[in-house]
This record gives structure tokens, sequence and C-alpha cells, in this order.
């Protein structure tokens, strides 16, 4: 089992990042991307993937769309909208900034 | 956006939900599509419930959803007990209705500032001082244009001062000919008081200061927009148009934008006209009090250094006035000078109508506000006693996760929806009562207009009443659901005695108010009852007053004449003439001297009559004579007993003679030939009987000539019970006989009779309204609480009639805490009513709050109605049986 805050808070940045690479996109294949592009080592969980999109959709940084598939079923696709855009782009700078000094931290000690 | 979305999210919340789902399940799918275990992946969600509870939550405004499936719930439930909802709602609906009806008459009469410039800056000018009748302190209005004028100069850099005349009913005037004659209220202001006020007109111009300069000089006439659209359908062409009054030529100038009419709340003004076209010898006299004096403070002026320079202006005013009587008494000369010079804030205008009017609107508020806390004290019965029903569903509620303040949204969102219903429905009682109760303010010679609007205040009052009710009645059920034990619940066990102290403090309050309300009602219908049933000492049967006037006067031979010809009309019995009808409002005084002494304190009516006017009044003679048809005014009077005991000691005063003294000096010598009863001549039906001398109706002046009148009324005995049928007759007859008569108001003596006493009318009337409901409310509630604490004992009532007790024992038990609750209540209402008589002891007339009938009645009243109440509870707790009460169990 994983740890529950695995991803340290970085869940928003991560699915802003890989809507940005590949828009339209469901829930389950951000779940998938962060696994794979992370090499299995980040895991977003179901229960905390949902309320995020559901919470970055409120604040408008991302916009979703119903789409039927060949097979009937209906499925929520996300994509990043501009507002989205300039939230990544502040949301990197301080991830940039914060692992920068943190490894600062650990040269020096 | 983003909260505007969540807001639509709460009104689409079911459809919000099924697309969560949707998506939790396309997501599933997908995971089993590439290839996990079905099982495993629902898993890996966790609890979906919570997951969509969750979701919901961030796109939707929460506290909004749970509001509105409160909402709903609560709706259901009251549509699950329609009966008992449909009656708390309309017990309430009369309360608020009755109370926003009340907030309605008080607001636009007493609070509603003018609409006009700045109103917080206008006052107005009033006199204290003690009264020539009983030395009481009244206060009065008026001023004499003279010294408005003084006053206006004496505050010029402070204030602008405004004149206007005093309402005194409608007048006649005619755009065409004088057979066309019409009424209107047409009201004298200063010319200056349209600029000061800043209102612009509709269309025309508005009066100035420069219409207002020269005595006579400005016959302009300015609309209200009201009586612009009344009479003339908003056409402009109205402007231009001349209409006459009296002798006066008055041409319309312009119309005065919506929505001022006027400063005299209560009445609606038509016409305004310049104070300077007022008769030029009321406009000259220093002692013909006849205008208001308004006070319109200028920016940053304090209103007590310009009372001082007033009242300094007033003091000298009063200095030069004192000059011209010589002959005044030394009481009435301390009398004189004690008068006092008040400002008071008139925010709101001023009208002889709030004066008279303000005491009674706060009296009949405090009724109102009692009878919608016995309405609110029902229903809070009544939710305490559903809350004992749902304490099992409210501790379900707790254990699946509600917390405190999400069970007292719940009860009190109920409560919410009963108030505000009968809100709704108190609403449209209250836009049919208000107006109907100033329709009832409506004395013959002066209907009552009061504006009443249904704008944000009166919305704004309704709601804020709405919300108090609602917590008044829903805090306590709502917090002590909040307060549920769930383990405790579940297992059925409660505190019932918690409910039933809550339940049994209620029913004390609801008979201490309605004891309150019944004493308050007691004391107006005796005092209307006792006013209305004073001797007037003439009958008023069949009598018609057919108020005339002339277009020049006339001879007193002619008015003889006119009165002639009416003696002939068919259906007809009796004519006589008087000044102006008995107890019409109107009197004339007169200083009294006896034997060439300086005159007495007290003043003398004076009334007009004609011979045979007496006989039409059935006003019966002691002794002495008649008029004769020679007889004139001076040299002869008649006099009625009080004028004798004032003057002579009560002694037969046939052959004996009084001058009539003029205060600015000259005298009228009298020889009285007659001696006749008591008679009422004013209407202010709560002093006693004035000395009263008539005199008759011809005068003649000092070289032995008759004097033309312009204005009589002619007294008409008519041979059919009701003499209105008579009247459109007589209207017709009058210029028949002379053509430069005309009837201008026609009234019949029984209606000035009752106009005497309109308010006291409208207050025992209101207020024994309120009364029934106030008893009908508590009788309910007594009632509903009694019934509930049997059903709730059936088990132990069951168990005592098992064992043997009797039919009373079980009366007893079942009713004696309730009636402890009455007796309380009674006692509670008592003191209250004691503690509150004196505010509205002015109001009274003869009746003492401590009469044993005042007290006892109320109690009589609610002791019956105790028992009736409790009875079908009583009679049910009897009937229980036993046998089926243990075995249900």
């Amino acid at each position: 089992m994983p740890k529950p805050d695995s991803l340290q808070g970085s869940l928003d940045l991560l699915v802003l990042k890989i809507l940005s690479r590949r828009p339209r996109l469901h829930g389950y294949g951000i779940m998938s991307a962060i696994k794979d592009t992370s090499g299995d080592v980040l895991r977003a969980e179901e229960g905390s993937l949902y309320p995020a999109l559901h919470r970055m959709e409120e604040a408008g940084w991302i916009q979703a769309k119903w789409v039927t598939k060949e097979t009937g079923r209906r499925a929520r696709l996300y994509g990043l909208t501009a507002a989205g855009r300039k939230q990544l782009a502040a949301e990197e700078s301080r991830w940039q900034a914060v692992t920068s000094a943190v490894n600062r931290v650990l040269r020096t000690v | 956006m983003s909260l505007w979305s969540r807001i639509v999210n709460v009104v689409g919340g079911d459809r919000l939900s099924r697309e969560i789902d949707e998506e939790i399940e396309s997501h599933i799918e997908e995971a089993i599509e590439q290839g996990r275990d079905r099982s495993e992946a629902r898993r890996a969600f966790g609890f979906a419930l919570r997951q969509r509870e969750e979701s919901r939550d961030i796109r939707l405004i929460a506290w909004l959803d749970s509001l509105r499936a409160d909402a709903v719930f609560g709706w259901r439930r009251l549509k699950k007990s329609k009966i008992t909802s449909a009656a708390a709602i309309l017990s309430l609906a009369l309360a608020i209705g009755a109370c926003t009806s009340a907030f309605r008459l008080i607001d636009a009469l007493l609070l509603r500032p003018l609409p006009v410039a700045n109103p917080e800056r206008l006052h107005t000018v009033a006199f204290e001082g003690p009264s020539a009748a009983d030395g009481k302190t009244r206060t009065y209005d008026s001023c004499s244009y003279p010294m408005f004028r003084k006053m206006r100069a004496a505050v010029k850099e402070q204030a602008e001062l405004i004149a206007v005349s005093m309402y005194s009913g409608s007048t006649d005037l005619t755009y065409g000919a004088d057979q066309d004659m019409e009424k209107a209220y047409l009201q004298y202001v200063s010319g200056w008081m349209f600029g000061s006020f800043g209102l612009r007109p509709t269309v025309g111009r508005l009066l100035t200061e420069s219409d207002d300069l020269q005595a006579g000089a400005h016959p302009y006439a300015v609309l209200s927009d009201d009586y612009w659209t009344r009479r003339f359908g908003r056409d402009p062409k109205a402007i231009g148009r001349t209409f006459r009054m009296g002798n006066d030529l008055f041409q319309i100038v312009g119309v005065a934008a919506e929505p001022f009419t006027g400063t005299e709340t209560g009445w609606v003004t038509d016409v305004f006209v310049p104070m300077a076209m007022k008769n030029p010898r009321t406009l000259a006299s220093l002692n013909n009090f006849w205008l208001r004096t308004l006070v319109q403070l200028k920016p940053a002026v304090a209103a007590a250094p310009v009372r001082e320079r007033l009242r300094a202006e007033f003091r000298a005013i009063q200095e030069e006035r004192v000059k011209g009587f010589p002959a005044q008494s030394k009481r009435d000369r301390e009398r004189f000078f004690q008068e006092k010079l008040l400002l008071e804030p008139a925010a709101a205008g001023r009208s002889n109508m709030q004066r008279e009017y303000r005491q009674s609107l706060a009296a009949l508020a405090l009724l109102v506000a009692l009878v919608l806390l016995i309405a609110t004290a029902n229903i809070a019965n009544l939710m305490t006693a559903s809350a004992a029903a749902r304490a099992r569903e409210m501790a379900l509620r707790v254990s699946i996760g509600a917390g405190p303040w999400r069970l007292v949204q719940l009860v009190l969102v109920e409560s919410a929806w009963l108030a505000f219903l009968a809100a709704a429905i108190g609403a449209l009682f209250a836009w049919w009562a208000a107006p109907f109760v100033v329709r009832m303010i409506n004395p013959p010679a002066y209907p009552a207009r009061l504006v009443l609007p249904a704008d944000w205040r009166v919305l704004g009052f309704g709601l804020a009443l709405a919300s108090a009710v609602t917590f008044l009645f829903g805090l306590a059920p709502a917090l002590s659901a909040s307060r549920v034990k769930p383990a405790h619940a579940l297992r059925g066990g409660e505190d019932p005695h918690s409910r039933h102290r809550l339940m049994h403090a209620l029913i004390a309050i609801q008979v201490a108010f309605c004891f309150v309300v019944h004493f308050a009602a007691g004391m107006f219908v005796s005092t209307f009852d006792r006013l209305a049933n004073q001797p007037t000492g003439f009958s008023a049967e069949r009598i018609l007053n057919l108020e005339t006037v002339t277009a020049r006067s006339q001879p007193p031979a002619f008015w003889d004449q006119v009165a002639e010809h009416l003696r002939t009309v068919p259906g007809v019995e009796r004519v006589a003439l008087v000044g102006w009808p008995l107890m019409s409002g109107e009197s004339a005084v007169g200083n009294i001297s006896i034997h060439g002494e300086p005159p007495t304190d007290v003043f003398s009516d004076f009334v007009s009559i004609s011979h045979g006017w007496a006989d039409v009044m059935r006003i019966p003679f002691i002794g002495g004579r008649d008029f004769r048809a020679a007889d004139t005014n001076p040299t002869v009077a008649i006099v009625n007993q009080a004028f004798a005991k004032q003057y002579f000691d009560g002694e037969n005063p046939i052959g004996k003679s009084f001058e009539r003294v003029e205060p600015a000096g000259g005298s009228a010598r009298f020889e009285i030939v007659g001696f006749v009863r008591d008679a009422r001549s004013r209407d202010q039906m709560r002093w006693p009987i004035r000395p009263t001398a008539y005199i008759p109706f011809q005068s003649i002046d000092p070289k032995g000539a008759f004097q033309p009148i312009g204005r009589g009324t002619f007294v008409v005995r008519t041979s059919s019970a009701n003499p209105l049928a008579l009247a459109s007759t007589l209207r017709r007859e009058v210029p028949r006989a002379r053509s430069e008569f005309r009837v201008s108001n026609i009234h019949t003596q029984t209606e000035l009779n009752q106009a005497a006493t309109v308010r006291e009318r409208l207050l025992a009337m209101l207020a024994l309204f309120f009364a029934g409901v106030a008893l009908l409310l508590a009788g309910l509630g007594l009632y509903g609480v009694l019934d509930y604490s049997v059903l709730q004992r059936r088990r132990e009532i069951g168990i005592r009639m098992a064992i043997g007790a009797q039919a009373g024992d079980i009366a007893r038990r079942v009713t004696v805490d309730v009636f402890a609750m009455v007796l309380v209540g009674g006692v509670g209402g008592l003191a209250l009513g004691m503690a509150s008589a004196r505010y509205i002891e002015s109001l009274l007339y003869q009746v003492r709050p401590t009469d044993l009938a005042m007290l006892g009645l109320p109690s009589l009243t609610i002791l019956v109605a105790a028992l009736l109440a409790a009875l079908p509870a009583v009679i049910r707790a009897v009937r229980i049986d036993p046998v089926r009460i243990l075995r249900s169990e």
C-alpha cells in the first residue's frame, strides 16, 4: 500500500502538467499517466483524485466535457484552461524553488 | 461564475449526484478494461457514497444545499398534517396581518418622512399651556399670520419658516357655473414652500415667494398630482384653467410632482394657493389662529437656539397682544403668559389627526402584538409536542452523523415555513385591513385620506416580524432537538417533564396576555358605551341638517323665505334655522359680564337660532318663551341650565340680563327671555355641557339695520324614519326657493352625533375583535396542550382506572396542573393590566381600571373559555378503556 500522502501536496501540479502535455484525458487516464511517467513511484489515489479534479474545475483551472465512447459509455474528459496554464506556471516555479532549497540544505549539512 | 455555477448546482442537486456517480462508474469500467479485477477496482475507490458527498460539497454550496433539503423535508411535513398546519398558519397569519396593518397605519401617520428635501430638518411650532376649560395642560399648533411673519423675521438667519393652513374640511369651488360647485381640499401655503422643500412640477410651474407678497394679488393655484389625475385625467390642458371659490377667481399654474400631497399627514391636499390669497381681514388679525408654522432649519443649525429665539419673539408677541385685551381677568392673563412655545420635530409632517390618533394607535399596536405572542405560543407548543414525537427521528439523524447545528437548522427551517407562509397570508390581510381602518376614521365633515404605500418599509417590517416569530417559537424546540441523546432516545426513554414545564409556562403566558387584551378591550368598550350614551339634551331622530351658503350675503328675510318654502315640501314636519349644526365641531365663544362687572373667567358658547329651533330639536323650555320673529341679536337671549348655574347661582334667570364683552373692548347687552334644559352644542363628549347662550339668527348693527348672512343651516325634522330619503329633494328645493341659495353639505344629526365618538368606536370595535381572537387562540392552545398530555399519560391513566380510580379523580389529575397555570397567568395578567392601565388613561372616560366589572368580566370570560377548552380532553381521559390501553402496551 502506498502512503496516502506520497504526493506531498503536488497532486495539483502533476494533474496540470499532464493535462498541458496531453489534453482531453479522463480521470483514469490521468491516474495512469501519473503512475507510468513517474516509473511507478507516484500514485494518485481515486479517493483524492476526483475531489481534486472537481475542485480545480470549480476554480476554473481545468474544464470538463462529457463524450460518448465507441462502447456507448460516457466519459468525462478534462482539459486545461488559460487560467490553468497560468496556475501551472506558478506551481511549477514554486515547486522548483522548494526543491532547490531542500537540495541546498541537503548539500550543506 | 464559479459561485453562480455552485448556486445553480444547488437547484440541480440530483443531476449533479448522478453525474458524479456516472463518472465514478466510468472510471471503474476503464480500470476493468485495463485488466484490473472488478472488486479490487471498487475497493480502491473506497466508500463511494462519501466520495460523492465530498465531490458534491466542492461543486455546490454545501449549506445552501442542506437548506434546500431541509426546506423540501419541512414542506413535506407540513403537507403530512394538513389541518394542524393550516390552523397554525391561519392563526399566525391573522396575528401577523394585524401587526402589519398596525405598522402600516403607524408608519404612514407618524413615522414615514415626508417626500421633501431633508425632512429631518423639518420642525413645527406648537404651544403648550393650561386650558381655560379645566386647567389641564394642552398643546395646540395654531398661529395667526402676523405672528408667523414676526417669528419668520426673528430666525431668518437660522431657519426658513413656512405657513400652511390647518385642515378644516373641504372647500366649495367651481370650474364653471355656480350650479356645478364641487368639493376639493384647498390649502393655503407660503409661496416659498415648494422651493424650500425642493419639489418639482409635473407640468407648469410651482408657486414661489413672488406669488405670496401682496394680499389678494396672486390668484394662482397649484394642484397635487393626485387631484390632477382624479379630476382632470392628467390632462396638461388643465394648466391655465380657472376656478372660482367664493368671490375669488384662481388660475391653475402647475401640478406638484408625486408623491407630495401636503404636510397635513392624514389628509391629501388637492389645491395649493398662496397664503396672501386668504381673506385680508384674517391675514391682518393678530388673534385669528388658523395656520400651522413649519420650521425648516438651515444646514448645521441646532434646534435649541432657534427655539430660544422663537420663544423670545413669542413673548414679545404676547406682550403686544395683551394690550388688545384691556378687559381680561387676572387669572386669564396669568394663564395667557404661562403659554410656552415648543419646537417639535416634524419629519413625518404634522396634523391634528396625528395628535388625536397617536395614542390610540399605540394602544392598538400593543394589543395586536399581544395577540401575535399568543399565536406564537400556540405554535411553540405545537412544535414542542411534535418534537417529542420526533425524538427517535432526531436520534437517528444524530447516529448517522448529523451535528447539533444541522438539527437546529432542520427545525428552524420548518418553523420558517410556517412563519413565512403566515406572513404572506398576513400581508394580504394587511393589504385589506389598513385601508379599512382608515375608512372608519371618517367623520362626515373631515374624510381622512391617509396615503398607505406598500413598499420596502412595510415589506421589511413583515420579513423582520416573520423572522422574529420563527426564532420565538422555533428556537426552543430546535435547541431541544439538538440536545437529543441517541442512546437514550432510541431506547424509548425521554424526560417528558421538561417539555411539560415549557408548555405549561407558555399556557400561563397566553392566559396573562389574553387577560390584558380583554381588560383593555373591556375598558375601551365601556368608554365608548358611556360616551355614546351621554345625554345630548336634544333629539337627533329624523333630523336633517342642510348646511347652506349664498353667493353673496343675503338679508335674514330671504333666509326665512327659504325656510318657509321648505315647510311646504311633502315629508317635512318642521324647519328652523341655526348658525351651524349642533355637534358639528364648530363653536363660538364670548366673555360674559353680569351687572357691568369685569367679565368672568368662564367663557360661554354662543349659538344663533331662529324661532322654533328649540321645538325642532325637542329641547324643552324650563321657563320664559321662545324667540319671536321680530327678535334680534343683540337685545334678547335664551340660556341653558349650565349658564344659569355659572352666572346666576342656578336661579331662574328669566328677566335678568348679561353683557357679551369683546376682548378688544365693546360689549352688547342681552335680556334673558327664555330658559332651556342643557343641550350639547359641541362634539367634545368628554367635557361637561358648557354654559350656552342662544341668540337670534338675525343680527342688527348698532344703527338697527339687519346684517346680511352668508351661511347658515336649515334644520329639518322629517316625517319619515329615514331623513336621508328627503336629502336630494331638499337639495333641489333650496335654490328653487331663492336662486342665490345653495346647499353645501347635508348631514343627519345622528351621523354628526356618532362622529363625535368615532375614535372611541374604532378602538372599542377593534379591541373587541382582537379580544375574541385572543380568546379563541388561547382556548385552542389550552385544548391542544391538555389533549397532548392526556395522550401522553394514557398508560398511567389506564393503570389508575384499572386499580379503581374514579372519573372525578382522573379529571382532576389531568387538569390540575394546567388550571394552576391558568390561575398563575390570570394573576400575572391582572398585574400587567393594572401596570399598563395608566398609559391608556387619557383614552378612557368614566372608567377606572380598578372597577370590579373591569376586572371581573375578563376573569370570568377566560375561566369559562378555559373550562370549555378543557372539556374534550377530560372526556377523552375519562373514557379511556383500561383493558385496551394496557393490552396494547
